[in-house]
C-alpha cells in the first residue's frame, strides 16, 4: 500500500546516502525522503539485483518510510561526461569501469521497480534551461514518447507511483504542448522539469505558473529542483506541492545554517563569541544543545560533527517552513503568511525580489 | 611555600578498590567533579572527542550508544586556540561544548596526531592545533585551565621522549626535570586561585626508557598532591614492548594505591590488557576512531564465556579472518597511517558488497541493530558521511564492551580467560 505524506512538502533530497539517522530524522519528522541518485546510478551500473536481495531500497536503507527515486537521465546526462541522447535512451560511460550502458526509458523503470521507491519518474531527455532553438522542441516531444515507453514498461501502478515530467524549456509554446500532451495519459502526478537550471528568475516563476495552471488540480505537482525559501513559499503560491532540492544539505556541508533572515556563515569571525543558537525559535536537536560560538569552533576543526549539526538543523528549517506552510492555508491566512515571511526576510515586504512580487501578484497576493 | 596538604584534604575524590587480581585493580572512583556525585569505573576508558565532541557524532547520536565512559577526554591542541572565546565564556568548556553533565579530562595532546619535536623548552610547552602551533608557558596553561574548568587536567610537562626512539641519557632526565618543575609552578598557581582549586591537577611521569629516571619521576611526582598519575611516552611498537611493559611494573609500583593512573598512547585491546596487569586504570578511547577512519568495524571477541553455538560460529569467524591477515597487511594504509588490525573487518573490500549480516552478530548497538554490511560498505564507497557516523558509533559501544567485559572478568576471576580470547585474536 502507498504510504501517505503531507502537501505541500519538501522532499529531502539524496537522504540515502546523506542522510541523518533514523533516530535524529524520527526527532524531526520527516514524512518523506527522495532516494538519492547515486544509488541509481550505482545501480544502474551494478544492476538492482543487490538492492532487490536487500529487499528493495526501503530495506537495503532500512527506510520505513516513503521514498522517490529519480530516473538517473538528469545525472548521466549533467554528470558524466561522454554521454550521448538517442531516440533509444542515453547512452552513457561508466566512470568506474569504462563500460558503455544505455539507459532507456524500460530500463529506468525497470530499475526503479526493482528499488521499489513509492514515487518513480519517467525518463526525460533532459535539457539545460539556458538551452534554445530545436534541441529544446526535440527533447519536448521526446520526453513524452519516452512517458509512454515508461508507462508501458512499468510493472508495478499499484504499488508505485510514476509520474510525468513536464518539459519544454522556456519555451510558452512548447510547455503548453508538452502540457497537453502529458495530460491526456493517465499519470499519478506530475513533475515540473527543465527549470531550475540557470533562467533568470523572471522567466522561471512564468513557467512554473503556465505549469500548475495547466496541470489537474487533484493531482500532486512537483516541482524539481527548488530548495531556496523564498522559491519554496512563492511557488507554493502558484500551485505546487512537492519541492526537492540538495541546496540545504549542501549548504550545511559549507557551514551556513539556513534562518528565517536568511543564511549565517557560521565560518566566519562574527560568530566566535556568539554564544547563542542559531535560531531562538528552532526546536531541532542543535538548537536546542549548542551555540554558534560552539558550532563555529567545530567548523574550524576536522570533526565532521559540526557538518551532520547544521544538517541536522537546515533539514528542521525546511521541514519547519513547509509545516507553517501548510498550517496557513488550512487556516487560510495564506497571504498573510506569505508578507510575514517575505517582510522578516527582505526586511520589508516591499523589498521582496521583483519576480517574487510580480508571481505572488498574478495569483492576488499583494505584499505591503 | 605551598601547603600541599590543604590542597590534599581538598580532594573529595576517592578511588575504592573492590580487589586486585595479578595487579589489575578493579574499583571505582566516587565523588568525582565538581558537585561530587559522579562515579568512574576502573579499569576504564575515557570518550575520546576532537574539538570537545565526539568524532562524527551530535549529542543526540552519541546518546544512542549503550555505555558511554562518566568522563570524557578533551586535548588542549584542539582547544587553546579558543581560550579567549571561553574566557569571555565564563562558563567552563563542559557547558561550551554541550556536555554540562560528563566528567572531563584534559590532556596536553591528542594521542591520534604525532606532533613534532622540539618544541618544548624551559619555561614552555607547545600544542599543535588545525591553526598552527601555540606555546604555553606555566602561567598561559593554567590560564587556558582556568577558563576551561575541567574536572582533571594533565600537569604541563615534557613528553618529547617516550620510549619510541633512543634519546641521550641528558635529554631524559631533562625531561623529568622540567616535567616537575612545571608541576610545581602549576601547583603553586593553582593555590591562588579558587577556580583551579576545583580541577584536579593529574601529574605525569615522564623518564623515557631509562629505568632510573622513571623511577625518579614517580616517587617524586607521588610526593606532590596531584589527583592522579599520567603514564606518559609509554606508546610505542610491537618489538619494544617487553621493555615498555617492564618499565611500566616498577613505575606503578612506586605510586600510591589510591590514585588513578592514566595511560596515554595506548588503546589497542591486547595492550590495554597487559597494561591494566602492571596497575593502569584508565585509557584513551582513540582506537575505535582509528579503526573507523580507515573504513573499518571492531569485531574481535570478548565475550570470554559464551554459549557454545556462539563459540563454534565466533570460532569460525575468527578463522576466517585469519585467513585473510595476509591480504589486509598487505592493504595500503589509511589516512591513520596504521594497518588494519585483527581486531576488525575492513568494509570497504568487496566481499561485504551483498553481506547483509549486522557489522557483529547480537552486537547491541543501533548500527548493527538497524543496518548491514552491505549498506556501510555502499556509504564507504560513495564516500557518504553517514558511514562515519554509524562505524563510529559500533565501534564506540563495542570497545566499552570491551571495558565492561574487562571488570567482569575481574570480578569473576576470569581474566585469563579472556586475556587469551584477546590474545588468539591479536595479530
Amino acid at each position: 500500500m502507498p504510504r501517505c505524506c503531507n502537501s505541500p512538502h519538501f522532499i529531502q533530497e539524496k537522504i540515502m546516502a546523506k542522510r541523518v539517522s533514523d533516530c535524529s530524522s524520527k526527532v524531526l519528522g520527516m514524512g518523506f525522503v527522495p532516494s538519492s541518485i547515486l544509488i541509481l546510478r550505482f545501480t544502474v551500473l551494478r544492476g538492482p539485483e543487490l538492492i532487490q536481495k536487500a529487499n528493495g531500497l526501503h530495506g537495503f536503507m532500512n527506510w520505513p518510510h516513503n521514498l522517490l527515486t529519480d530516473s538517473g537521465g538528469f545525472q548521466m546526462v549533467s554528470l558524466v561526461s561522454l554521454s550521448e541522447v538517442t531516440e533509444e535512451g542515453v547512452r552513457f560511460r561508466s566512470p568506474y569501469d569504462g563500460n558503455e550502458t544505455l539507459l532507456s526509458p524500460e530500463k529506468s523503470v525497470q530499475i526503479q521497480n526493482a528499488l521499489g521507491s513509492d514515487i518513480i519518474m519517467q525518463l526525460d531527455d533532459v535539457v539545460s534551461s539556458t538551452v534554445t532553438g530545436p534541441r529544446v522542441e526535440e527533447a519536448m516531444y521526446r520526453s513524452i514518447r519516452w512517458l509512454d515507453r515508461c508507462i508501458a514498461a512499468h510493472q508495478r501502478p499499484d504499488k508505485q507511483y510514476l509520474f510525468a515530467i513536464i518539459q519544454g524549456g522556456l519555451d510558452a509554446d512548447l510547455r503548453a504542448t508538452c502540457l497537453e500532451e502529458m495530460t491526456k495519459r493517465d499519470v499519478p502526478g506530475f513533475a515540473i522539469g527543465g527549470l531550475s537550471g540557470g533562467e533568470s528568475k523572471s522567466q522561471f516563476w512564468r513557467m512554473v505558473a503556465l505549469s500548475t495552471s495547466r496541470l489537474p488540480k487533484d493531482k500532486p505537482r512537483y516541482l524539481m529542483g527548488v530548495g531556496y525559501a523564498t522559491d519554496l513559499v512563492v511557488c507554493v503560491a502558484l500551485g505546487c506541492d512537492m519541492f526537492d532540492c540538495v541546496f540545504p544539505t549542501r549548504t550545511a556541508r559549507f557551514g551556513s545554517a539556513l534562518v528565517p533572515t536568511g543564511n549565517l556563515q557560521l565560518r566566519k569571525k562574527v560568530f566566535e563569541k556568539d554564544f547563542g543558537p542559531i535560531d531562538p525559535e528552532c526546536t531541532c536537536p542543535t538548537c536546542q544543545k549548542h551555540s554558534r560560538a560552539f558550532l563555529h569552533a567545530l567548523l574550524h576543526s576536522d570533526n565532521t560533527a559540526a557538518l551532520h549539526h547544521l544538517t541536522v538543523h537546515n533539514i528542521a528549517y525546511q521541514l519547519q517552513l513547509m509545516s507553517a506552510v501548510r498550517t496557513s492555508i488550512v487556516e487560510k491566512r495564506f497571504p498573510d503568511f506569505v508578507r510575514d515571511f517575505m517582510g522578516t526576510m527582505y526586511g520589508d515586504p516591499t523589498l521582496c525580489p521583483t519576480w517574487a512580487t510580480d508571481a505572488l501578484a498574478s495569483v492576488g497576493i499583494t505584499l505591503g | 611555600m605551598v601547603c600541599w596538604q590543604d590542597l590534599e584534604e581538598s580532594f573529595r575524590m576517592k578511588l575504592s578498590l573492590t580487589k586486585v587480581v595479578n595487579g589489575c585493580r578493579l574499583g571505582k572512583i566516587k565523588n568525582l567533579g565538581k558537585t561530587g556525585d559522579h562515579t568512574m569505573d576502573i579499569p576504564g576508558c575515557l570518550l575520546y572527542t576532537k574539538t570537545g565532541s565526539a568524532p562524527h557524532l551530535t549529542h543526540h547520536t552519541l546518546h544512542n550508544i549503550h555505555g558511554v565512559p562518566a568522563m570524557a577526554q578533551l586535548t588542549l591542541s584542539s582547544l587553546a586556540e579558543h581560550h579567549e572565546v571561553l574566557r569571555e565564556y565564563k562558563e567552563g568548556v563542559g557547558k561550551f561544548i554541550g556536555m554540562p553533565e560528563s566528567l572531563l579530562y584534559c590532556s596536553l595532546h591528542d594521542p591520534v596526531s604525532p606532533c613534532p619535536a622540539g618544541y618544548v623548552t624551559n619555561k614552555s610547552v607547545s600544542v599543535w592545533s588545525v591553526a598552527g602551533r601555540v606555546e604555553m608557558t606555566v602561567s598561559k596553561f593554567m590560564a587556558i585551565q582556568q577558563a576551561l574548568q575541567p574536572d582533571w587536567f594533565q600537569c604541563l610537562s615534557d613528553g618529547e621522549v617516550s620510549c619510541k626512539e633512543a634519546t641521550s641519557i641528558k635529554r631524559v632526565r631533562k625531561s623529568v626535570d622540567r616535567s616537575l618543575l612545571f608541576l610545581d609552578n602549576c601547583l603553586r598557581l593553582q593555590e591562588e586561585s579558587e577556580v583551579l582549586q576545583k580541577s584536579v591537577i593529574i601529574g605525569v611521569i615522564e623518564g623515557g626508557d631509562v629505568m632510573e629516571e622513571r623511577l625518579r619521576s614517580a616517587r617524586e611526582t607521588a610526593k606532590r598532591p596531584v589527583g592522579g598519575f599520567l603514564l606518559d611516552g609509554f606508546q610505542g611498537n610491537p618489538t619494544t614492548l617487553e621493555t615498555r611493559l617492564r618499565l611500566l611494573s616498577s613505575v606503578t609500583a612506586e605510586l600510591p594505591e589510591d590514585k588513578p593512573r592514566l595511560i596515554s598512547g595506548v588503546s589497542r585491546p591486547d595492550e590495554v590488557l597487559e597494561c591494566i596487569e602492571r596497575g593502569v586504570d584508565l585509557f584513551e578511547s582513540f582506537f575505535p576512531y582509528q579503526v573507523t577512519e580507515r573504513g573499518c568495524a571492531l569485531t574481535f571477541s570478548f565475550d570470554y564465556q559464551p554459549n557454545p553455538e556462539e563459540t563454534l560460529l565466533q570460532q569460525n569467524g575468527t578463522q576466517e579472518e585469519i585467513k585473510c591477515m595476509d591480504q589486509i597487511k598487505k592493504m595500503e594504509t589509511t589516512g591513520c597511517n596504521q594497518e588494519i588490525t585483527s581486531f576488525e573487518i575492513n568494509l570497504k573490500e568487496k566481499k561485504y558488497q551483498e553481506d547483509f549480516n549486522p557489522l557483529v552478530r547480537g552486537c547491541s548497538c543501533y548500527c548493527c541493530k538497524n543496518h548491514t554490511r552491505a549498506y556501510i560498505h555502499h556509504l564507504l564507497v560513495t564516500n557518504e558521511l553517514l558511514a562515519g557516523v554509524l562505524l563510529m558509533m559500533h565501534n564506540f559501544e563495542h570497545y566499552f564492551g570491551f571495558f565492561h567485559y574487562i571488570r567482569e572478568a575481574l570480578k569473576s576471576d576470569k581474566l585469563t580467560q579472556l586475556k587469551e580470547l584477546i590474545h588468539r585474536q591479536a595479530s
